[in-house]
């Protein structure tokens, strides 16, 4: 009878369960065939490839050939522009493409994390970009509007922008504990709320608007002491950024699989009603969830905001929090899945260029990025396709026997 | 339409939930199927609906052997099925969802919802129904939903209409105006059978009783029956059951309860000033049919339901106060097994070694710092494993993966290894086989030998009568009587069908 009669529209925590229980091969077969699928719009959309079309039955050689021309010449462009551009002439020249993936992919792992922080205990935070935008809003100040000594000026911003993200995630943590409201329509909606409140910072000289910016909605740049420090000399944009994502990951791996409050958040996440009977009180354990997932988007803002030497602007956010989802699903959510899966997406961002000199559309990487994420969302599709045996079968049963024991009549 | 079925056996594995059931459903009969939760009785009527496939066994209609392959199957050959849980639309209208799925429609597939409003209406009138038509299903009351789900059976000229614990929602108004409604199906011909644990009910609306216990018909009885004849039937007596106990030594008082009344989750109020004493050293069981109270009960000790504005004070060693958090009540030293261990028990996605754990994570041994400290969980488990009996191959097996009874001695040694003064143990048997049973049972004499005080919640009178050193009746939210552990199997049948003694 303490079965609760109401009812619940959406089951996100089973659909996440089903989506985040994922193995390692899955995932990886996920990413070969959003590759694949990728390969396929680059040879469709290739122009060479769709005039020899007409004689593919006369000489199916050349097609094919101008095919495979296509793909590998996009592929090698990727791989070109993003880990090791073998034809430069200094050594600088040859790994600068992979220094550029590392800066991208560091945001998109310290926010992967957060959001997939979230997955484990079985909360949809899709508020990256607000969480994020509202970090960026308070290292901005601090960077821009505040004198700090060297050192102490950048772990401030740091700081600010960490506790700037996490206050939001706390609110809609807030929310639904105390009200109920559904997570994933309040961070939906924040989103916008902050947004239009950091364009109207940067509309005003008083707040955040930079000196110089005329009209524009742009901040001055960061003061030198809050900027975060380039890690191989100027020449070479990467910085501190990185390394701190990777701090965030050693931290989260602890957090969520060695510490107590991770092992309460992952309690929660799997049996919320077993939780509350074993004493962990459900509703602060969302507050925290939210606001330990926003502080690691957090960590991205500080990213955004003090990288830049020319001051930041709207679009600062550059998409990361959506990003984020995709790369928490593709890292299941686990440290380790999360740095590669970050690293993953960070190579796509830097190779985007290199990709369109060859005269392939840098859309088809988002094609790619779509089509793993589809994949790995939709694991009986994956299943079928590689022919894999169903996963936990005697799950299943455990759960029909426990219907029957523990609901048996109730059904 | 008569309905058969002959010897229907279904199996999950290795559990039998059907053991070759035999049943017999007259042309206008209602039929009720009684037994505790558990017993198997919605498993027959999914496979009746074509929801389950039958290992063994036959269904006849009229004589004549059906098989079906699925609900629809069994739609069309005229068997009606009300679920607990409504199948209906929220936002869509009464007509509109009798007509779902068999929507008439006029030319051009346009559809008629005249026709669907008119077949409702004939419907609600034959039977007196009073369900307006165009009404939004969202808008009605629970009773009425319930009446669109039956007029959505009848539309489909059914012929037999099983009705799945149709009371367990409703109010007692609205239980006693559905029972008018079945009487008037049955009437016109309609063969009803009506799922419950409710005793009143059966003897109140059957005309023909068949009792299920773990899986097989235990016996069939007459409307006219006694409740106690009733109730003892359905709690059964088949286990026999032997724990050897010393004399009680009775200590201080530890768990108080004081005119306590608690909502259940319809607002109803299913907990009724209730009032009782356990003393260290002492097992008081709490006997009674299902849905009288008592999960309402447990849940209001360990601080998981509020207790009602006007209710009096449950103490617990001196810690009571309405607001008590259930970790406040579980350092205070109790120890919980709860009915569902499924549900609230486990963690099936966790470890055993983490399920141990699972109300440890404040405190040591399980911590250290804010991390976990590994090496002594795992050496805990290890040890609780043993000690407890789990058949597993590590305590790094998912709880999930583990059967019902080593399940349970999981939950059992989370909560007997902590230093408790009071337990909590609801249903600590159920879907536990026989070996384990006996090890629980020894498990709980030995914590009350121990000094603890012990309050068991058990539907086993079998159970109830071998643990306890005093018995409190449960009925209707009240408490009977409490009577001594001697107390004769008739005197019990009688009070938890609610005669005071």
């Amino acid at each position: 009878m303490s079965e609760s009669v109401k009812k619940e529209p959406i089951n996100w925590n089973s659909a996440m369960k089903e989506i985040l229980s994922g193995s390692v091969t899955r995932t990886l077969l996920s990413v070969i065939l959003g590759f694949a699928v990728g390969a396929f719009f680059m040879i469709i959309s290739n122009r060479e490839f769709l005039q020899n079309i007409g004689y593919f039955f006369a000489d199916p050689l050349a097609s094919l050939r101008a095919a495979g021309d296509v793909v590998s010449s996009g592929y090698g462009a990727l791989f070109k522009g993003a880990v090791y551009n073998a034809s430069a002439a200094t050594f600088d020249g040859a790994i600068r493409p992979l220094t550029e993936t590392l800066r991208l992919a560091g945001p998109l792992i310290a926010a992967g994390l957060g959001i997939g922080l979230g997955f484990r205990v079985g909360l949809f935070n899709i508020g990256g970009t607000g969480q994020l935008v509202s970090g960026i809003i308070w290292a901005t100040f601090v960077a821009t509007r505040m004198e700090l000594p060297p050192v102490i000026h950048l772990v401030v911003a740091i700081l600010a922008a960490i506790i700037g993200s996490a206050i939001v995630g706390a609110f809609v943590g807030f929310l639904k504990a105390r009200t109920g409201a559904n997570e994933v329509i309040t961070t939906i909606m924040l989103n916008y709320v902050i947004i239009s409140f950091f364009n109207y910072l940067l509309l005003d000289n008083n707040l955040l608007q930079g000196a110089t910016a005329g009209g524009y909605t742009k901040s001055d740049p960061a003061a030198e002491t809050a900027r975060l420090p380039a890690l191989l000399g100027e020449s070479f944009a990467l910085n501190l950024g990185f390394v701190l994502a990777i701090v965030a990951v050693v931290l989260y791996w602890w957090l969520m699989e060695r510490s107590t409050i991770g092992f309460r958040l992952r309690a929660v996440g799997f049996n919320a009603s077993a939780a509350k009977t074993a004493g962990i009180n459900v509703n602060a354990t969302y507050v925290l969830a939210l606001g330990l997932s926003a502080a690691f988007v957090g960590l991205a803002a500080a990213n955004q905001a003090l990288s830049s030497t020319g001051g930041v602007t709207p679009t600062s956010h550059a998409g990361i929090g959506f990003d984020a989802i995709t790369v928490a699903l593709l890292g299941g959510s686990s440290a380790p899945g999360v740095l590669l899966a970050g690293l993953l997406f960070g190579a796509f961002k830097a190779g985007a260029s290199a990709i369109q000199i060859e005269g392939i559309s840098p859309d088809v990487l988002l094609i790619v990025q779509g089509a793993i994420v589809l994949f790995i969302a939709a694991p009986p599709l994956i299943r079928a396709i590689f022919r894999l045996p169903p996963p936990q079968t005697t799950n299943m049963l455990t759960a029909l026997k426990s219907n029957l024991f523990s609901r048996g009549a109730k059904r | 339409m008569k309905l058969e079925l002959k010897g229907i056996t279904k199996r999950f594995g290795t559990l039998v939930a059907n053991d070759s059931i035999n049943l017999v459903v007259e042309p206008g009969q209602i039929h009720s199927l009684l037994g505790e939760n558990g017993a198997g009785k919605s498993t027959l009527m999914n496979v009746l609906y074509g929801l389950y496939k039958a290992d063994e066994g036959q269904i006849l209609l009229d004589g004549k052997p059906v098989n079906f392959s699925g609900p629809g199957d069994a739609m069309a050959a005229g068997i009606g099925m009300v679920h607990q849980h409504f199948m209906l639309i929220p936002v869509f209208t009464v007509a509109e969802n009798v007509a779902l799925g068999h929507e008439p429609t006029k030319k051009l597939g346009v559809l008629d919802l005249d026709a669907a409003r008119a077949m409702v209406n004939k419907i609600s009138d034959r039977f007196g129904f009073d369900v307006d038509p165009d009404a939004l299903v969202e808008d009605l009351p629970v009773g009425v939903q319930q009446r669109v789900e039956i007029i959505k059976s009848l539309a489909r000229d059914a012929k037999v209409l099983v009705l799945d614990e149709p009371t367990a929602v409703l109010t007692p108004q609205e239980t006693d105006e559905l029972m008018e409604i079945m009487r008037g199906l049955a009437k016109s011909g309609t063969s009803i059978v009506f799922i419950t644990h409710k005793l009143r009910e059966v003897k109140a609306v059957a005309d023909k009783i068949t009792v299920i216990r773990q899986g097989r018909v235990v016996g069939e009885a007459e409307p006219s029956a006694e409740t106690a004849e009733l109730a003892s039937m359905m709690v059964g007596r088949s286990v026999g059951l032997t724990v050897s106990k010393k004399a009680a030594n009775f200590g201080k008082v530890v768990l108080k309860l004081d005119r306590v009344s608690v909502l259940d989750d319809r607002d109803q109020r299913a907990v009724n000033e209730v009032s009782f004493e356990v003393r260290a050293g002492e097992i008081l069981a709490i006997a009674g049919v299902q849905g009288n109270g008592q999960t309402e009960l447990a849940e209001a000790i360990i601080g998981l339901r509020g207790l009602q504005s006007d209710s009096g004070e449950i103490s617990i060693s001196g810690l009571s106060g309405k607001n008590r958090s259930v970790r406040s009540v579980l350092e205070k030293g109790v120890g919980y097994v709860p009915e569902d261990r499924q549900k609230n028990g486990l963690v099936s996605e966790f470890s055993i070694a983490e399920n141990l754990m699972l109300n440890g994570s404040f405190t040591k041994p399980f911590t250290k710092g804010l991390g976990i400290d590994f090496a002594t969980r795992t050496e805990i488990a290890e040890k609780r494993v043993k000690e407890f009996d789990v058949r597993t191959t590590s305590s790094k097996t998912p709880a999930g993966k583990l059967s019902g009874g080593n399940q349970q001695k999981v939950v059992l040694a989370r909560e007997l290894s902590r230093e408790v003064e009071l337990l909590v143990v609801s249903q600590p048997t159920r879907g536990v086989d026989v070996g384990s049973i006996e090890f629980i049972h020894e498990r709980l004499v030995e914590q009350r030998n121990n000094g603890k005080a012990v309050l068991l919640i058990s539907t086993e009178l079998d159970e109830v009568m071998a643990l306890a050193d005093r018995i409190a009746v449960m009925y209707r939210g009240k408490i009977v009587g409490i009577v001594d552990a001697q107390t004769d199997r008739a005197k019990l049948g009688q009070m938890m069908a609610g005669v005071a003694v």
